[in-house]
């Protein structure tokens, strides 16, 4: 019915199946809307986010998915900056990945502030000493940058090539590219850091709060470094989990080992640098606020394992494993490393987010817990179906792996005695 | 310039909560609705009550008020703030909050050690009748913004009112007291200007059972809490976990519990 939209020479499930794998994923969204429906016509009474638990859910789910979605940029800069033509195969659907994380972090930050029709006070009244608005300006324009870029990829659609316009216009977009690339880069690093200045700054939460460079707590720099570190990993397993649904090749296994490696190289500087980053918080920072750090993990279910888990378990052996050449060549290990990689920065997220606010600071005020409503949970879940469907009909209608055609070529060749196209 | 602050006796504090019903009646703070719970509820001023965490006849019990600290050294509150809704006053030191500019981000909350920014979860409702009760002089806060106590401002600008009437620049010490000042039965809470010596909390921030809560984290704040009990100063320290055997607000007493 739709074959008409898809690339030529690609396979792809018929226009049931499709509508089948969709169907689901709509439903979800549709309750995911309605939950956030309510939470703007009731009001965030709604939620189970209070006066102690001013952040939940939602903030730990806009951190993770803007450092899964760092692979956008940095997949940019490493391909148009340095170079690395490897990573063409994937470039598309990074910058798919990163429309998608941002779009849904963006919409989920409507949801969660009180007053989403005051949103633009912050451009026109900006607190130029707030990591807030450091981080509105970069992710809006970081946004557009995405959209352009997802411009040149929804034009390349096999009906749309067909106006000749439409294909000029595609064509002056990509001499774009490099310009976007660079923008692109510059604001991610400037966002990315300002989300771990957010609480990096917090000097009433000396859990969070950390000394820094000048204005940049030491989180500004561990939160770009560790979006870098996972950005990669995170295409690797989504190009991975595609691979396996769809049932074929789509990318060169080099790629999977250039990512991994890429991936592996940055966490293990970022383990480095956080476990140095955690031993001046414990022997300097933390108690020269009055809090000696071991406090922290005296309250369950927050003990010293988080911290362990965080740093060893989802940082140095993931790391470990993707910077070993032998481990990195069985496709499970690495993207079970790939996986790990991921889980941690998300626990990261949330030790940030969700510890930094159950901790106490005030010495009568009692450890409190949360728990998210079923309207958080719905809208958390709207990002996730909305991801999968907008990434679920781009890889349909759209080009996303360059490589693919080429990939389901060679096989067919090779049987029928042919030489090998040369790459 | 002032510096307005206030000192909070706790030996003095009964626990009444006068000083809470006068705040929201002044303020125009709304009942929360029915089935909420305290954390969701809006108060400017919350009376904390702590013990010595022994068994009777040994328990001995205190009251400890917190509202807004007022802190006066990079305020956590207006330095994070994404659209300058929170300033610092330099004229007066007190740290104001417009509800009107606020985008109900919560980022103020997050930042505040003191837990004394409250968000209007709820549309402001008051029963049928209850409307004509309100404070004309002080604007209530809708849905979606962020509140705090600031020294109730209607009274500062009253007082500034008066003041200009009779030709003076200065206001009278006398017309601004803050609603829970005036409403304290034990006079436990003083309010004046701290840059004024002979003011009662510039002279009672020098008397050695004084103390602000949390002074390592360097926010200047501008309420001193005193107590001649050794046990009850010690909350003005960070938090300490306690062990599984005792409830959790017994901490303050664990460190020196004869004081």
């Amino acid at each position: 019915m739709d074959k008409a939209l898809i690339a030529r020479g690609v396979k792809r499930c018929t226009t049931g199946r499709f509508l089948l794998w969709i169907l689901p994923w709509l439903g979800l969204l549709a309750f995911g809307l309605y939950s956030a429906g309510l939470c703007l016509v009731k009001g965030l009474n709604q939620t189970n986010m209070d006066n102690r638990f001013a952040f939940g859910l939602w903030i730990f789910l806009d951190l993770t998915v803007i450092a899964l979605g760092a692979g956008a940029f940095f997949t940019g800069f490493l391909l148009y900056i340095l170079k690395l033509d490897e990573l063409k195969a994937v470039i598309n659907s990074a910058v798919v990945i990163g429309l998608v994380c941002y779009s849904g972090a963006m919409t989920v930050l409507a949801v969660d502030v009180g007053q989403p029709l005051r949103a633009w006070f912050t451009f026109w009244y900006p607190n130029v000493h707030s990591m807030l608005t450091e981080v509105t300006f970069c992710i809006s324009c970081y946004l557009t940058v995405l959209l352009i870029e997802y411009l040149p990829i929804v034009l390349q659609n096999r009906r749309l090539r067909d106006v000749p316009h439409l294909m000029v216009f595609e064509h002056e977009l990509h001499k774009l590219v490099y310009v976007l690339a660079g923008v692109g880069t510059f604001l991610s690093f400037f966002h990315q850091g300002s989300l771990g200045g957010l609480y990096g700054v917090l000097r009433g939460r000396p859990f969070a709060f950390r000394e820094g460079l000048f204005i940049w707590p030491s989180t500004f720099f561990l939160f770009i470094l560790s979006a870098a570190a996972v950005g990669p990993g995170f295409i690797l397993c989504t190009t991975f989990l595609v691979e396996k649904i769809s049932h074929q090749r789509l990318v060169n296994r080099q790629v999977y080992r250039l990512l991994a490696r890429i991936s592996g190289l940055l966490l293990a500087v970022y383990t480095a640098a956080k476990s140095v980053d955690t031993l001046i918080w414990i022997n300097r920072t933390s108690p020269g606020s009055g809090f000696a750090a071991e406090q922290y993990y005296s309250w369950r279910p927050f003990g010293t394992w988080i911290l362990l888990a965080e740093i060893v378990l989802f940082g140095l052996i993931p790391a470990l494993i993707l910077l070993a050449p032998r481990l990195r060549a069985h496709t499970r290990w690495m993207v079970a490393a790939a996986a790990m990689a991921c889980f941690g920065v998300a626990l990261n997220r949330f030790v940030m987010t969700v510890q930094t606010l159950a901790l106490p600071t005030l010495p009568f005020d009692p450890f409190l817990s949360y728990f998210p409503s079923w309207q958080e949970i719905g809208t958390f879940l709207a990002v996730v179906a909305y991801g999968v469907l907008v990434y679920s009909f781009s890889f349909r209608y759209l080009r996303l792996f360059p490589e693919e055609r080429e990939l389901r070529v060679e096989p067919a060749r090779q049987q029928a005695g042919l030489e090998f196209v040369e790459r | 310039m002032k510096r307005y602050g206030m000192s909070i006796d706790l030996d003095r504090c009964t626990g009444c909560g006068a000083c809470m019903v006068a705040c929201a009646v002044e303020n125009n703070i709304p009942a929360a609705p029915e089935r909420t719970n305290d954390r969701k509820g809006i108060t400017w001023i919350r009376v904390y009550k702590i013990d010595n965490g022994r068994e009777w006849p040994e328990r001995r019990t205190a009251f400890v008020p917190v509202l807004c600290q007022q802190c006066g050294h990079e305020t956590p509150c207006a330095h994070v703030c994404p659209q300058q809704a929170v300033d610092v006053d330099p004229k007066t030191g007190i740290v104001g909050q417009m509800p009107e500019r606020c985008l109900g981000c919560r980022y103020c909350m997050a930042a505040c050690p003191y837990h004394a920014r409250y968000f209007n979860w709820w549309d402001p409702k008051w029963p049928a009748g209850m409307e004509k009760t309100l404070n004309p002089s002080v604007a209530p806060r809708m849905r979606g913004v962020v509140e705090k106590c600031n020294f109730c401002h209607g009274r500062w600008h009253y007082a500034k009112q008066r003041a200009a009437a009779a030709g003076n620049r200065d206001i009278d010490p006398a017309d601004y007291v803050p609603a829970c000042v005036e409403a304290c039965p034990t006079g436990a809470i003083q309010f004046g200007d701290l840059n004024d010596a002979s003011s009662t909390p510039a002279k009672d921030a020098n008397l050695p059972q004084s103390f602000r809560l949390l002074e390592k984290l360097g926010t200047e704040t501008k309420i001193y809490y005193r107590s001649r009990r050794d046990w009850v100063r010690q909350i003005a320290g960070a938090p300490r976990p306690p062990s599984a055997a005792q409830p959790l607000h017994h901490i303050a007493a664990r460190e020196n519990p004869d004081g």
